[in-house]
């Protein structure tokens, strides 16, 4: 199992480690370092790295590195899936999950960590129970401890760690009994230089906010169900109703959880929000380019596209641009060559563009590899898959609780290539 | 007031101040003075000095000060053994506290420390634990056994700990047989014999039970439990699937994979015709896509699965190739692994936007994925035939761009292409030519000096572009070097008239100047030929080449198979066995998957014997590696694999057999003998022909010798005498004996029927109960005509070891029913071992002394074999027809120590030392094998064989 763990900062520090066996030297982490050299990029250190004792596998989140030393046959996924367990209960301890932060809560880290594994087996890893054991730190808990001389580790056996419903606690008590859903929607795309799709499918979650008292059961159900292609579900939804019915029944965690993420196909049906029109060209044998680039929304069920950011990598002979903009503000950093136009809000009536010259180096042929652009943005209350909810139920109290649904469409992976 | 607080010193020695903290009165001020000592522990200070101060801390009923003293306590006990015990006492009081809380962290901090004396103390509170009135104090008991056998196995072992975690896995709470799981798991790693997991219906059951209840990380030790377990037939893999399939729609890739992993074993039993089976299919696919939403580490790791997948079962994710697209600023890690993919899913459907993708990729920024890109779109060319032309001129824009790696890359690849398409695209040759300069790797000036050879004769100017390399022979790689000679020596051969002048030019730099043998090698066999017999040298260097095969870096099916059994380790991640890299595996068992009872598809199981005489059947044979004499001689050197079908003909064999003995050592003269490069040479030439005799490759000149004795002799093992199994009394008339032979590598079973009755008998059939080896008939019983009274039909039906397997008692015994036009008929008979032993057993010398060291002793069984005349030499060469091979021989104080292997049908192997006494009748045997039952029968088999053929 899980044998040691150590945080590596980006300027390739180790600023933390924890030792769950024996304690294995620090020196381990100079093939990480190795291979992290012959990595270009800090995102492409291979996750796995064999050294000739033990595995060292890693995860790049928030610029640091969390490096996993294991010594026997683990599965890799697992190691992986915990890392990420880890940074997710840090950033919910921390609010943020940076070197920094772990520094100043250092030895809540080291509890935490130590009441997450056992031996490398994992022992408590919902964010609900932790809590319990261990109280996340803030302002006023740390004046209220020096002033009374309590602590922030729990006394108690943790109330859902051995019930039926791990994730919840009992006597759970709220004067305003609140459930919000928002169901987000991620695109994926790369859109082709004359615009057609090449590929495109989306990621939608379903992200919960449920303050309710005592131990309500809810049900939520879809119009439209046999839209979702793949789902994966929080453990707290009864996968036996939703293989007959095609609902979710659920005793919720308490708190803010996610319920379930799903994956509608690549097979065509994914509505694409966003055109991109555009002309780059270089002519052999000047040192300057033409560069255009219009935005315009389609498909957007009359919704507004907004937060529209688009970056792209110029290729390495660009040596400085000069655009205008229509609307919004770009950037150009000549040393990255990294292009970075933030357009705002698009007006269907006055679509946005960005116009101009690139100026390469004099003499340099014409650059080989086309740009591609990565294009962020927001669409409020659409889901682009068309998954709507139809109604949620509660169920075993007799409170009328207050409930919300929110929808939104964001770009995940969206790619325009020229 | 943040913890960062505690990382700031003062003046004073900060263990000074630390110290003064630590024994301070109030309490607020130790547990502060704690924290900052764990602070500068986590960041790798050397604390330990404070080590008795921080132990007095222990006693306290603050819940947070007595974790942070325990956190310390596991970090230093160890450099501080003394010490530590004063810790003792708490620990045992703090196991018997009313809090199961503190119950629980007591022992599982004990367990943490890994000092022998302190374990001393623990086994009394752990047993106690074990059995706590709490789930939450078991279920981290259960790990704590784990920790503890890390430390102190055979305490462990002694205490009778491993039986009590045993019983956890029937407890009520699922948590806690979701921990004794895992713990037996990691114990069992280190003993891979025992059967610590004993897994039947009821305790899966059990699992099975638990897994919809505990936690995700329970779910996956369960599942990577389950996967280790055959079911007995179809229902209950269908119904083990059933209850898992939930599993994929689980948030945790982690537990899909594994859910992954039981399923493609299981399904493997699951007859191909079920509607489960075909829904099962598609309920694969979306988790997997999915899988590849996630972070780029779990797409990399479930990259590599997917690539295995789609290698064992295509069907599953045939539709879903647009998910592998690779996106710009995806890690280069999954790029490559995405790009490996496409080109497996890539068929005649998809191939159109395959390329179109592939082509886009060609023209990115990082070279190792435009180089991969290039070669992708080769293989798409070799893999579908309908795109080849569009292929060739895809690599033909990308020649245009002059970009100096994407032309190398293009060119290699093309010569794969003009390999797979003869007479096809040679029109491109000019194209090529022109960038002749720009070359500067090895691999593309060998594919390039390769096409000009063999095309040679419609390349005007080949003679002086081949000249041109000629320049600078000496600087250039060997694979250039080889392959330029080779060429040469084919333009020779086409144009015989304008390049005599060159080819003795090439001759001499190979054979004078060169140091290297490989090369000298070759231009020698080369001139011997062209001088003696041009003709001859014509048909050899002109050979027509044998087709390359559609599928390259296949993974070979045995290790595909076992990996199929290790999705989601780190075996599946490498590709590798996980025997071949994982430290401390002490010889893991192979996993293989199970067999569908019944299934007819012998090219689909794992442990059907291949036939040794039908070349046809071996899997694509991978030309062997450069340096290889017949091969270099076909120069297919550079070559991807062939498709299947013998990989030289065998005439060709037979003159290079003959070349070797008769050309050279007149060449060479007295010389051959003190060279042992020019004896590596040699060898090497049969070594390439061995396999498809089933004789092992090995180098060396011995080998030769050995190599002559086994290619004549008729591999077929010892024949018992006919017994009669059935006699006619007991069925109505029919007489029924027989016995077994294996015979050029195929099991029989020869059997006599006689009809002792009055009346005629037809319609006869056979079929044999489950057995130890899962021995079938491999066709159905031929008895062509029907039996008249007093007729005798002699029968020689073919065995498959691929039925279903149920241990037997004795091991050998095999239930048979014979059925005719009468009744239905029942015996059992005996079959003899070494009909199992096949023709592939010969172990290499070093595995052998490492499997020899790696089997318990506990294994080992000695017997004697009294009164039988034979001396080594005999010994070996009559065990050998039964397929039992001599490794080596020792002679020590008169007595001949003869060490062999042998391979079962079902992959065991058995090792046995056999000493012979020179000059006493008897021989001493010791055998070692992982499964020790077959000891006895091994014995049989020796005495058999050394006896009677001494009698005769």
């Amino acid at each position: 199992m899980i044998h040691s763990l150590f945080l590596v900062n980006s300027s390739g520090d180790i600023f933390l480690e924890k030792h769950w066996k024996s304690v294995v030297s620090r020196s381990v982490c100079d093939y990480f370092f190795e291979a992290q050299e012959r990595a270009t990029e800090p995102e492409n250190v291979p996750p796995v790295i064999p050294t000739p004792h033990h595995y060292l596998i890693n995860v790049l989140r928030h610029k640091i590195f969390f490096v996993a030393v294991i010594q026997t046959e683990v599965p890799p996924l697992f190691v992986i899936e915990f890392l990420h367990r880890v940074v997710d209960t840090f950033q919910d301890y921390f609010g943020v999950c940076t070197e920094a932060a772990i520094k100043d809560n250092v030895v809540v880290v080291y509890e935490l960590l130590e009441e997450m594994l056992d031996n490398g087996f994992p022992l408590a890893t919902e964010s609900n129970i932790l809590k319990e054991l261990i109280k996340p730190p803030t302002i006023l808990r740390t004046v209220v401890n020096t002033i009374t001389g309590s602590t922030n580790v729990g006394e108690q056996l943790p109330t859902g760690q051995l019930s039926v419903v791990p994730w919840r606690r009992t006597g759970v008590k709220y004067t305003n009994n609140e459930a919000y859903f928002d169901v987000v929607e991620e695109i994926d795309a790369i859109i082709d230089k004359s615009g057609s799709t090449i590929t495109a499918e989306i990621q939608g979650v379903i992200d919960a906010c449920v303050k309710l008292t005592g131990m309500p059961d809810l049900t939520l159900s879809f119009m439209n169900p046999r839209l979702l292609d793949d789902v994966s579900f929080h453990p707290c939804v009864r996968f036996k109703r939703w293989e007959a019915e095609r609902i979710l029944s659920f005793i919720p965690p308490d708190g803010n959880f996610r319920l379930l993420s799903y994956h509608v196909s690549s097979q065509n049906l994914v509505a694409i929000p966003v055109y991109v029109k555009h002309n780059i060209t270089f002519r052999e044998g000047s040192s300057q380019g033409r560069f255009e680039l219009t935005l315009g929304p389609k498909q957007t069920m009359g919704k507004a596209v907004e937060s529209v950011l688009v970056t792209s990598q110029l290729p390495r002979g660009v040596l400085n641009v000069n655009l205008n903009p229509s609307q919004g503000t770009y950037t150009f950093d000549p040393v990255t060559k990294l292009l970075s136009w933030d357009v705002g809000k698009i007006n269907p009536q006055k679509l946005p563009s960005l116009k101009g010259s690139m100026s390469l180096q004099t003499g340099a042929s014409k650059p080989d590899e086309n740009p591609t652009f990565n294009i962020q943005f927001k669409i409020q209350q659409l889901a682009i898959s068309g998954l709507k909810v139809n109604r949620l139920d509660m169920y075993g109290e007799k409170y009328k609780p207050f409930k919300g649904i929110k929808y939104m469409t964001k770009a995940g992976k969206f790619q325009v290539r020229t | 007031m943040t913890d960062s607080k505690y990382f700031t010193t003062t003046k004073k020695g900060e263990i000074f101040e630390l110290k003064a903290e630590l024994n301070s009165d109030k309490k607020e001020k130790k547990k502060e003075a704690v924290k900052k000592v764990i602070a500068s522990m986590t960041v790798g200070k050397d604390v330990s000095a404070l080590f008795p101060d921080v132990v007095n801390c222990m006693q306290t009923d603050n819940l947070e000060l007595k974790k942070l003293v325990y956190l310390y306590l596991m970090n230093y006990a160890k450099s501080q053994p003394d010490m530590a015990i004063m810790a003792v006492n708490t620990f045992v009081k703090d196991c018997e506290d009313p809090n199961p809380l503190i119950r629980a962290l007591a022992v599982r901090t004990m367990g943490c420390i890994r000092v022998d004396k302190i374990t001393e103390y623990l086994c009394e509170p752990l047993r106690k634990c074990l059995k706590d009135e709490d789930p939450y104090v078991r279920k981290t008991a259960a790990v704590c056994v784990a920790k503890l056998h890390d430390i102190n196995a055979q305490l462990v072992e002694d205490q009778g700990f491993l039986d009590t975690l045993k019983d956890l896995i029937s407890d009520s709470n699922p948590m806690v047989v979701a921990n004794a799981v895992a713990a037996l798991s990691e114990i069992a790693e280190s003993h891979p014999n025992s059967n610590l997991l004993d897994l039947n219906p009821q305790s899966i059951n059990k699992l099975l039970t638990a897994l919809n209840e505990c936690t995700e990380w329970g779910q996956i030790f369960i599942l990577d439990c389950l996967a280790n377990y055959t079911p007995r037939d179809d229902r209950e893999s269908q119904s083990i699937c059933e209850r898992v399939t939930p599993r994929l729609s689980h948030a945790n890739s982690a537990v899909v994979l594994s859910a992954v992993k039981v399923l493609m074993k299981f399904m493997e039993m699951l007859p191909k015709d079920l509607d489960y089976y075909g829904t099962l299919l598609k309920k694969l696919a979306p988790p997997l896509v999915t899988l590849l939403s996630a972070e780029p580490e779990l797409q990399y790791v479930a990259l590599r699965n997917i690539n295995l997948i789609v290698q064992k079962r295509p069907e599953i994710l045939k539709h879903e190739m647009k998910v592998f697209f690779v996106k710009y600023n995806d890690p280069i890690y999954v790029k490559l692994e995405k790009l490996d993919i496409m080109i497996r899913l890539a068929s005649q459907a998809n191939i159109a936007q395959v390329l179109a993708e592939l082509k886009e990729y060609a023209t990115e920024v990082d070279v190792d994925f435009v180089r991969k890109a290039v070669r992708a779109i080769g293989r798409c060319a070799i893999k579908v035939e309908q795109s080849a032309e569009r292929c060739v001129s895809t690599l033909l824009d990308l020649i245009q761009t002059k970009v100096n790696y994407v032309v190398q890359e293009a060119i290699v690849v093309i010569k794969d292409i003009f390999r797979k398409y003869p007479n096809k695209y040679e029109s491109v040759i000019a194209t090529l030519c022109e960038n002749l300069d720009s070359l500067d790797e090895p691999e593309a000036r060998a594919a390039m000096i390769w096409i000009v050879g063999e095309y040679a004769e419609r390349i005007d100017n080949a003679d002086e572009l081949l000249e041109s390399f000629l320049e600078g022979f000496h600087d250039e790689s060997t694979q250039v070097q080889l392959q330029l000679l080779t060429a040469i020596v084919k333009l020779f051969l086409k144009k015989p008239t304008e390049t005599q002048e060159l080819v003795q030019q090439v001759l001499s730099l190979a054979t004078q100047d060169s140091d290297n043998p490989d090369l000298r090698d070759r231009g020698y066999i080369y001139w011997r030929l062209l001088s003696t017999d041009p003709v001859a040298a014509k048909e050899v260097v002109l050979a027509e080449k044998p087709l390359i095969s559609e599928e390259t870096d296949l993974i070979e099916p045995t290790l595909l198979e076992e990996l199929t059994c290790h999705i989601g380790t780190l075996a599946s991640v490498y590709h590798k066995p996980p025997s071949a890299f994982v430290e401390g595996s002490r010889g893991v068992q192979h996993k293989r998957l199970p067999v569908r009872a019944g299934s007819g598809e012998s090219s689909e199981s794992p442990d059907a014997s291949q036939p040794v005489g039908v070349v046809a059947d071996t899997p694509p044979a991978v030309i062997p590696s450069q340096g290889d004499l017949l091969g270099d001689l076909l120069n297919l050197d550079l070559a991807p694999p062939t498709s299947s079908g013998p990989p030289v003909v065998p005439s060709m064999q037979m003159g290079a057999m003959d070349l070797l003995g008769g050309g050279l050592d007149s060449l060479l003269g007295g010389d051959i003998g003190g060279s042992p490069a020019m004896g590596g040479g040699l060898a090497s030439a049969p070594a390439a022909v061995a396999p498809s005799l089933g004789a092992p490759a090995n180098s060396g000149l011995d080998m030769l010798f050995d190599l002559g004795g086994s290619v004549g002799m008729p591999s077929g093992s010892f024949v018992v005498p006919k017994a009669v199994w059935l006699p006619a009394m007991k069925a109505k008339g029919l007489e029924i004996s027989g016995t077994f032979a294996r015979r050029g590598g195929v099991l029989q079973m020869e059997i006599s029927l006689t009809n002792k009755a009055m009346s005629v008998m037809t319609d006869f059939a056979i079929q044999f109960n489950r057995n130890s080896f899962g021995l079938a008939p491999a066709g159905p019983l031929q008895v062509l005509t029907p039996l008249s009274p007093n007729q005798t039909t002699e029968i020689s039906l073919p065995l498959s070891t691929v039925g279903p397997v149920m241990k037997m008692e004795p091991l050998n015994n095999l239930q048979v029913a014979v059925k005719n036009n009468i009744d239905v008929f029942y015996f059992s008979c005996q079959y003899p071992i070494s009909i199992l032993f096949v023709e592939d057993g010969k172990m290499e010398r070093q595995v052998f002394l490492a499997t020899w060291k790696d089997i318990p002793n506990d294994n080992e069984a000695q017997f004697q074999i009294k009164d039988c005349h034979v001396n080594s030499d005999t010994a070996t060469s009559r065990l050998q027809t039964c397929n039992i091979f001599t490794i080596a021989k020792r002679t020590v104080e008169g007595q001949d120590m003869l060490y062999q292997s042998i391979k079962l049908t079902n992959g065991i192997w058995i090792l046995v030392e056999l000493r012979v006494q020179t000059g006493s009748p008897g021989c001493m045997m010791s055998v070692k094998c992982r499964a020790p039952e077959v000891a006895q029968l091994v014995f049989q088999c020796y005495e058999m064989v050394l006896k009677t053929s001494s009698d005769a």
